[in-house]
């Protein structure tokens, strides 16, 4: 069975058509990479596979549960067991510190536990910084945060919504090899990314345009396919 | 963690919460003003009303009858009809005993002056008297509480002087007394000396006349035991229709009408119920007195009460937006909580948490504040302080907690209807 089984969705914002009759599946283990222009709808479809939304149509299997009709409530607990969010903007709750920030997720999801989430900073390399606010983080590290706050619960499935859209290059690398540990680890990565040196990371990539799947090209050089 | 959170907001909305904080401060120290001068207002009215004595006159029957034939008899002296002192305990055992606020038993006797023809009234009553009352409580009553408008030249009695006497200033001027003189009086063959050891200025004609302990006079007119009267003071109800019908009559009335007539505190069911426990005796109100002072006592107490009401509302309304514009401002944070996989209750108890600290911070001050505000009503209205009562206390506790909790509905509301992929993508 896929992790993620996508069947025909459509999204419809008032006159918009988000997402257009969409079919895609995604491999347990597997890092897909998700591209298009701006407004294609890639981030749409982040959200009904993050439990966020809910499909005009169509439905979603996560997991084999089908998430485009359980309740808001339901989905709430899906999201928080099953998965990890890493978004553009970071955010961070700026009055907590790193290893707080960290906690927030252990506190919503079970139960704070300062000895793990000091190891989920250690593991992004931010054991230093753990009593650090936000503010006196560089964006690079701020990311990195996030994303240990997104591992913190160990998800099965880790979504990022243009992670290295607001890092600089060394920074982007940084957060690439923390992914590629991820991937060896066999946590299930889909990224969505301008960047097509972040896709070509990727065992495949899916371009959206105007809602639809323009194409699906599995790369050669993506790490994943070492082991495949 | 959580508390970790609620730290949090309280600081960096620290604009925000200490106009939160503020509002609700306002709105409980109105509450709290309000609700002191309202509870402790039937006191002050009282008080105030007692400048216009008492509003009851209790009379053996018989001495009515005559006095609804011939009108008041300034001259008949020593009536053949009396009330028996003993009994006087009881008064504190009717229904409405609580409303019974003072009474003083008199007997009136006809005395005379070595240097004068005319024939002046005498009165022994109670001034202070210790009474201890067949519910095994004690009271202090008598004409010191009563007549608290009297102006005293010297000293008030006390129950047990033996050879004391006031006397009124007119008397007085008139007789040539003062303070500390010795005052000769007789009735038929009888003869006393008394000390003067007070001149009061009643504004009325009380003040040709001679005050002493009742057992003297009783003494004096051979008549122990008995007196000629109580004066009364009552707090009551304002008067309706039923309680003029039943004051008419109170045997025409239903059952029904009947029970709700004895147990209000009409002036007519306190008459009612103050000739049940006194034997063969008739009670009269004095009319107006006894009207008004239910009356202003009603209205100010609605006044009060609307004043707490409208603030509390107001604060509510305050609250309600300052809450919503803070859930606003914040609204990428809690978005972000939502999506960590908060459900709605504990993001719910996170805002209510920190709304409430506010709130038992703005309260506390908002007491203390009110009491300086029930002071200055006090002070300007009654002229007299505001006892501070304790039961305000959790009364406003809960006014503010209702009132927060109201405050925040609106809040509470946004924050539930607020969902993360919307927020956490800033479109
Ligand atoms: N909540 C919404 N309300 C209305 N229109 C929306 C909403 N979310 C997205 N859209 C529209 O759907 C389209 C796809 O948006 P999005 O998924 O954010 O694109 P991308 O992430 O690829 O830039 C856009 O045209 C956008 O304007
Ligand atoms: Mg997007």
């Amino acid at each position: 069975m896929s992790l993620l089984e996508i069947r025909g969705i459509s999204k419809i914002y008032g006159n918009v058509n988000a997402l257009r009759n969409v079919d895609m599946t995604v491999e347990q283990g597997e890092w897909l990479a998700v591209m298009g222009p701006s407004g294609s709808g890639k981030t749409t479809m982040m959200n009904i596979i993050g439990c966020m939304d809910k499909p005009s149509e169509g439905t979603v299997l996560l997991d084999g549960i089908d998430i485009s009709t359980e309740s808001a409530r339901n989905l709430t607990s899906i999201r928080r067991d099953k998965i990890g969010l890493i978004f553009q903007q970071f955010h961070l709750i700026n009055y907590l510190t790193a290893l707080e920030n960290v906690m927030v997720a252990q506190y919503y999801h079970s139960m704070p536990d300062e000895k793990e989430a000091l190891q989920a900073l250690d593991r992004v390399g931010l054991l230093a910084r753990a009593k650090h606010l936000p503010s006196q983080l560089s964006g690079g590290e701020q990311q990195r945060v996030c994303i240990a706050r997104a591992l913190i619960n160990y998800p099965m499935l880790v979504l990022a919504d243009e992670p290295t859209g607001n890092l600089d290059e060394a920074n982007e690398e940084i957060v690439l090899d923390i992914f590629r540990k991820l991937h060896e680890e066999g946590i299930t990565i889909v990224v969505v990314t301008h960047d097509p040196e972040v896709a070509q990371e990727a065992q495949r990539t899916v371009i959206l345009e105007h809602g639809r799947i323009a194409r699906i090209v599995v790369n050669e050089s993506g790490k994943g396919q070492e082991g495949e | 963690m959580f508390w970790r959170l609620v730290n949090g907001a309280l600081f960096r909305q620290k604009g925000k919460m200490l106009m939160i904080a503020f509002t609700i401060a306002l709105g409980a120290s109105l509450a709290t003003a309000m609700l002191n001068v309202m509870l402790d207002v039937g006191d002050k009215v009282n008080r105030e009303l007692k400048t216009y004595g008492a509003n009851i006159n209790v009379i053996p029957k018989e001495a009515s009858l005559l006095d609804d034939l011939y009108g008041v008899d300034e001259g008949s002296g020593v009536s053949d009809r009396y009330l028996q002192e003993s009994e006087m305990g009881r008064l504190k055992t009717i229904f409405w005993a609580f409303n019974i606020v003072d009474f003083a038993p008199y007997l009136d006797a006809k005395i005379r002056m070595p240097e004068s023809e005319d024939a002046i009234r005498l009165v022994g009553t109670w001034f202070a008297n210790r009474l201890e009352l067949p519910t095994g409580e004690s009271l202090d009553t008598g004409i010191r509480n009563m007549k608290s408008w009297w102006t005293v030249d010297g000293e008030w009695l006390s129950d047990g002087d033996t050879d004391a006497a006031m006397v009124g200033r007119l008397l007085a001027d008139r007789a040539g007394l003062s303070v500390g003189d010795r005052l000769s009086v007789s009735l038929g063959d009888k003869e006393r000396n008394l000390t003067v050891k007070g001149i009061f200025d009643a504004g009325s004609e009380e003040d040709e006349r001679v005050y002493v302990p009742l057992p003297i006079a009783q003494e004096m007119a051979g008549r122990a035991g008995l007196v000629t009267g109580v004066e009364v003071s009552a707090l009551t109800t304002p008067d309706n229709e039923l309680s003029r019908r039943a004051a008419q009559n109170p045997n025409s009335l239903s059952v029904k009408d009947w029970e709700t007539w004895y147990c209000t505190a009409y002036v007519s069911a306190i008459c009612y119920q103050i000739e049940e426990v006194l034997t063969d005796s008739v009670a009269k109100p004095i009319r107006q007195v006894a009207e008004s002072e239910g009356a202003i006592l009603e209205k100010t107490q609605l006044l009060m009460l609307l004043i707490t009401v409208l603030s509390l509302a107001g604060a509510a309304l305050g609250i309600s937006n300052l809450v919503t514009a803070s859930v606003m401002e914040r609204s990428r944070e809690i978005g972000l909580l939502k999506a960590l996989g908060a459900n709605n209750a504990p993001i719910s108890w996170l805002v209510l948490t920190e709304i409430l600290i506010t709130g038992v911070i703005g309260g506390v001050i908002g007491y203390f504040v009110g009491l300086g505000f029930a002071q200055i009503i006090g002070q300007t209205v009654f002229d007299a302080a505001i006892n501070i009562k304790p039961m305000v206390i959790p009364l406003v506790a809960i006014l503010v907690f209702l009132v927060t909790l109201a405050g925040s509905i609106p809040s509470i509301r946004l924050l539930l209807s607020l969902r993360p992929a919307e927020v956490l993508h800033g479109r």
